[in-house]
């Protein structure tokens, strides 16, 4: 358990540790604090959206230890001594990932506010899947929603990534 | 009449496509200011009622707590988005009138702290009985909502041209079908948000909306502030299809917060305080009546409409106009007659929605013609083809239409779909539909009284020439207008596209544009920006002019010229200035803007739209004229599963008739959304309330049912390579709403030729498909 202290209202704060995009961050924290705003509050990673907070939407999807989670529905305590990538680490210095620029290739976002969870939701499925089918495509973007698109190019642009990694 | 173009046609990428594929796009709720604090709204937790007191003392007390603001501390004058119906205050005052209206503001140190604030705050109600429909909004002795709609009617229409009567007589087939929409909710992903500052008298603030002009107009004249001294700006806005074009309570809110507390504030709803704030689409009850000749010529129609608006008008009333005034676009209907009630419920207000008021009586007539039709042994496709309108005419209500080919999108998609093989050959549980729809390119009016022009562009060229400034406040909520207009300005200029940039999203910084809405920005902003970068290339071409002749290069008499070198005789294209007869003789733009610059200071370019006086004159006409018109007609295949009712839709055809298109990449993608919203309209969403209380039931995401990636059917999205508006920019009419109003109508036909059975109310669920199946079989027909 993360070593804490207690406020002069009697409530714990924990201190823990989490690796972001390959840098380590400590970081006092309530046992409520959410993954979500423990990026966008506390490390000012605001790529992370904050939608629906109630896990339905998927903007918020990070990569937790290389798996997609809902970062509003993983509680920060939880993610002490562990490692996250979120849409600000999926690119590699300069360069753009593969997944980034087949999105912007095939026009796969507008208003881009789903964005930064559909491109971790596919990077991770392509770490998994290199050679998805358009339906393991289609599955693994069911809980990310976007409502400008219908999909179509997102889909167009995951399957061109699959074939350029 | 089409030309080569360096950048208008062409498939450039977005304009914000690294900040939007990076993470480092701001939003509205991303912004951080030093000492910042948080706001929310405190709701109404009862439908109708009046407020008796309101207990904010324990709240007050708790740590942290900044203000508390309610209906006492803000200016009492109503605002609404059509001066005809001014009627929403910004909080309520004397009663609230749905499960979630406006009732106070509270602001404190951080998010935590307002939401312990808003549990602490006690207000007492006098409590009211309630409508949630209009039927029972319009008995008698039903409970008034609003003093100044007497019988809760809030808006009337009554338009008939020609004869309906007569010509109903005289037809050889007359039917009557009756349908039922749905409420339906925009479902944006991002959350409004709004974030206000004060410097002296100087309120600054940054709302995710679809105007910043409406946004600072309409707090202004509530607020009595002028103009200049509130500065609306916009980050990036994700996304609206209508739901943002309204100022939010959070606008409001935040604006008077920073200025009693001194400190900055961000507001935001949370996911179901957006379904509380509204303005999704209207659900209509709606009769329709058709008498056509034995070919299938409709001599007539008859359109009765009611619809529930929800506690406010908003922009209700240009609602029920669309619902009637776009019919005559489409189709040559001599007689018509359109009746129209909206009537005011316990429930939030319903407003503008992709498409505004048409893709429910769409859906509506569709199924209607197709069933005319079946009944006169005509297929579906060519009872279109019989009464589609045709370029160059004039409607019956007065609108000029210039360019329209839906008899050209109606025979790509018969052919794109294999319509002709596959209609009522394809066995039972699968089926195939068409739909036809289209939208205006702008409205021809402001929506409130002004002489201004509607798009107002500018063009700045940096002191060097290395940049070009593109100015409109035309807002890009996604559907990639910044880069449209981008593509437009460089065009006009002869400028490279890669080296220009927006301005925009600031009422002081930019140039006015009326906004995101009405499908209007690529043709007025187009046109705005379009003039600008023509002014700048004007004054290069001059200035280049001067610089040949005094370099010397060029001779009087020089072979190909007749007499001295004019501006006339010089071209620009992608940032090369040369004469046109010789064109090894050049310069580069930014050596001419340099010097321009050295010469007269700073090189700019001014342009400007207004559509002028367009037709119709009856009342209520300024909703449904437009300078263009765009049509479209949608085929859908599906497969019902005869025993469940889940209904698959399989594959889908979009022709849109739209004039040049400025980039296809991104057209496409709009048609792609459209039919997305479409066909989730059609078959799963819809906001439910509780039948006794009216509190909302289903104000998130997994039971309000969005499309997924697995539900999305591919679309092939067609074009009509000979499609131009001439009083479009480079050709152009809209795409982003006339897309989504065929669809409804092309699953519901498609559904009825795989089972049998009309369906008449949206959404079509797969229960309402399973009992309708199960009825017809009961019946034994």
């Amino acid at each position: 358990m993360s070593s804490f202290v207690v406020d002069k209202d009697g409530i714990k704060r924990y201190a823990v540790t989490v690796n972001v995009n390959g840098s380590d961050y400590t970081k006092v924290i309530k046992a409520n604090t959410l993954l979500v705003n423990l990026l966008r509050d506390d490390l000012d990673l605001t790529g992370t959206k904050r939608g629906c907070e109630l896990g339905d939407c998927g903007c918020c999807t990070v990569m937790l230890d290389g798996n997609p989670v809902n970062a509003c529905l993983v509680l920060a305590i939880d993610c002490d001594g562990r490692e996250i990538t979120t849409i600000e680490g999926i690119q590699d210095g300069e360069d753009l990932d593969i997944v980034q620029e087949k999105f912007i290739e095939h026009a796969g976002f507008q208003c881009g506010f789903c964005t930064p969870g559909m491109i971790v939701s596919s990077r991770a499925l392509l770490n998994e899947n290199p050679s998805p089918t358009e339906y393991e495509v289609r599955e693994a973007i069911a809980g990310n929603l976007c409502r400008c698109t219908g999909y179509v190019n997102i889909v167009a642009a995951v399957l061109d990534a699959a074939e350029n990694l | 009449m089409k030309q080569d173009y360096s950048y208008v046609g062409k498939s450039v990428d977005r304009n914000d496509s690294y900040g939007k594929t990076t993470g480092h796009a701001q939003y509205t709720a991303d912004l951080k200011f030093p000492g910042m604090l948080y706001g929310k709204l405190i709701r109404s937790t009862i439908a109708h009622g009046r407020i008796k007191s309101i207990d904010t003392s324990e709240a007050e007390k708790l740590n942290g707590v900044k203000a508390i603001i309610t209906a006492k501390d803000v200016p009492s004058m109503k605002w609404g988005l059509s001066p005809a119906r001014f009627d929403e205050n910004i909080f309520c005052i004397d009663k609230v009138r749905y499960h979630g209206d406006k009732i106070g503001a509270v602001c404190a140190v951080d998010e935590e702290t307002v939401y312990k604030a808003l549990k602490l705050i006690k207000v007492e109600y006098e409590e009211l009985p309630a409508v949630f429909t209009w039927q029972d909004a319009a008995k008698e002795g039903a409970p008034q909502i609003f003093e100044e709609y007497p019988g809760n009617l809030n808006t009337e229409i009554h338009h008939h041209f020609g004869d309906v009567d007569a010509a109903l007589k005289d037809a050889y087939y007359v039917r009557t079908d009756k349908f039922q929409g749905q409420r339906t909710y925009h479902a944006f992903i991002e959350n409004h948000a709004s974030a206000a500052y004060w410097d002296g008298d100087r309120a600054f603030l940054y709302s995710s909306c679809q105007s910043v002009h409406y946004v600072q107009y309409h707090l202004c004249r509530v607020l009595g502030m002028k103009m200049g001294n509130l500065t609306v700006r916009q980050t990036n806005v994700g996304a609206g299809f209508g739901g943002k074009l309204d100022p939010t309570g959070l606008d409001f809110a935040a604006v008077i917060l920073s200025k009693i507390t001194g400190q900055p504030v961000k507001m935001w709803y949370d996911h179901a305080e957006t379904f509380l704030n509204g303005r999704g689409r209207h659900p209509m009850t709606m009769e329709l009546t058709t008498g056509v000749d034995k070919n299938g010529k409709i001599l007539a129609h008859k359109f009765d409409c009611v619809l529930e608006g929800g506690a406010y008008t908003g922009l209700g009333i240009a609602s029920s106009y669309y619902a009637g005034s776009l019919l005559g676009v489409l189709y040559l209907i001599d007689n018509y007659k359109f009746d129209c009630r909206r009537y005011v419920t316990n429930l939030p207000p319903c407003g503008a929605q992709r498409g505004h008021g048409q893709p429910q009586p769409r859906f509506a007539f569709e199924h209607h013609i197709d069933l005319v039709g079946e009944a006169i042994g005509v297929d579906p496709i060519d009872m279109r083809l019989i009464n589609a309108r045709k370029g160059n005419s004039i409607t019956t209500a007065g609108y000029e239409v210039k360019s329209y080919n839906l008899v050209g999108a109606n025979k790509m998609a018969r052919d794109a779909s294999g319509w002709t093989e596959k209609r009522g050959k394809m066995g039972v549980g699968r089926g195939i539909g068409v739909g036809n729809g289209g939208f205006v390119t702008g409205a021809g009016f402001c929506q409130y009284r002004t002489d201004y022009p509607h798009s107002v562009g500018m063009v700045k060229i940096f002191d060097d020439g290395t940049r070009a400034y593109v100015y409109s406040n035309a807002v890009d909520i996604g559907q990639g207008s910044d880069t449209v207009l981008m593509q437009m300005a460089a065009e006009a200029m002869g400028y490279p596209y890669e080296r220009c940039q927006m301005v925009t999203g600031d009422t002081d910084l930019s140039t006015l544009d009326f906004g995101a809405y009405a499908s209007r920005q690529t043709l007025m902003a187009g046109w705005a920006v379009k003039r600008a970068g023509a002014e700048v290339k004007k004054k290069v071409l001059a200035k280049a002019c001067e610089m040949l002749k005094a370099s010397g290069r060029i001779k009087e008499g020089f072979g190909y010229l007749d007499g001295p070198l004019t501006p006339e005789d010089l071209d620009c294209v992608e940032g090369i200035v040369f004469v046109k007869q010789e064109p090894a003789v050049k310069l580069t733009f930014e050596e001419v803007a340099r010097k321009y610059f050295v010469d007269h200071g700073v090189l700019l370019g001014r342009g400007w739209y207004h559509p002028g006086k367009l037709g119709g004159n009856h009342k209520g006409a300024a909703v449904g004229t437009s300078p263009a018109y765009s049509s479209a007609t949608q085929v859908a295949e599906v497969q019902v599963d005869m025993e469940t009712g889940q209904i698959e839709c399989v594959d889908t055809w979009d022709v849109h008739d739209s004039g040049t298109i400025i980039n296809p990449k991104l057209f496409h993608g709009q048609v792609h959304g459209a039919f997305y919203m479409g066909v989730g309209e059609t078959i799963w969403e819809e906001v439910k309330f509780d039948k006794k209380t009216g509190k909302l039931l289903n104000g998130n995401f997994a039971e309000y049912r969005l499309p997924t990636a697995l539900d999305m059917p591919p679309v092939e999205s067609l074009t009509l390579d000979d499609s131009y508006e001439p009083n479009g920019p480079y050709g152009l009419k809209e795409v982003g709403e006339g897309a989504t109003t065929p669809t409804m109508g092309a699953v519901a036909n498609a559904i009825y030729d795989a089972m049998g059975v009309s369906m008449t109310e949206l959404p079509i669920t797969y229960e309402k498909v399973w009992r309708a199946l199960r009825d017809k079989k009961a019946s034994g027909k």
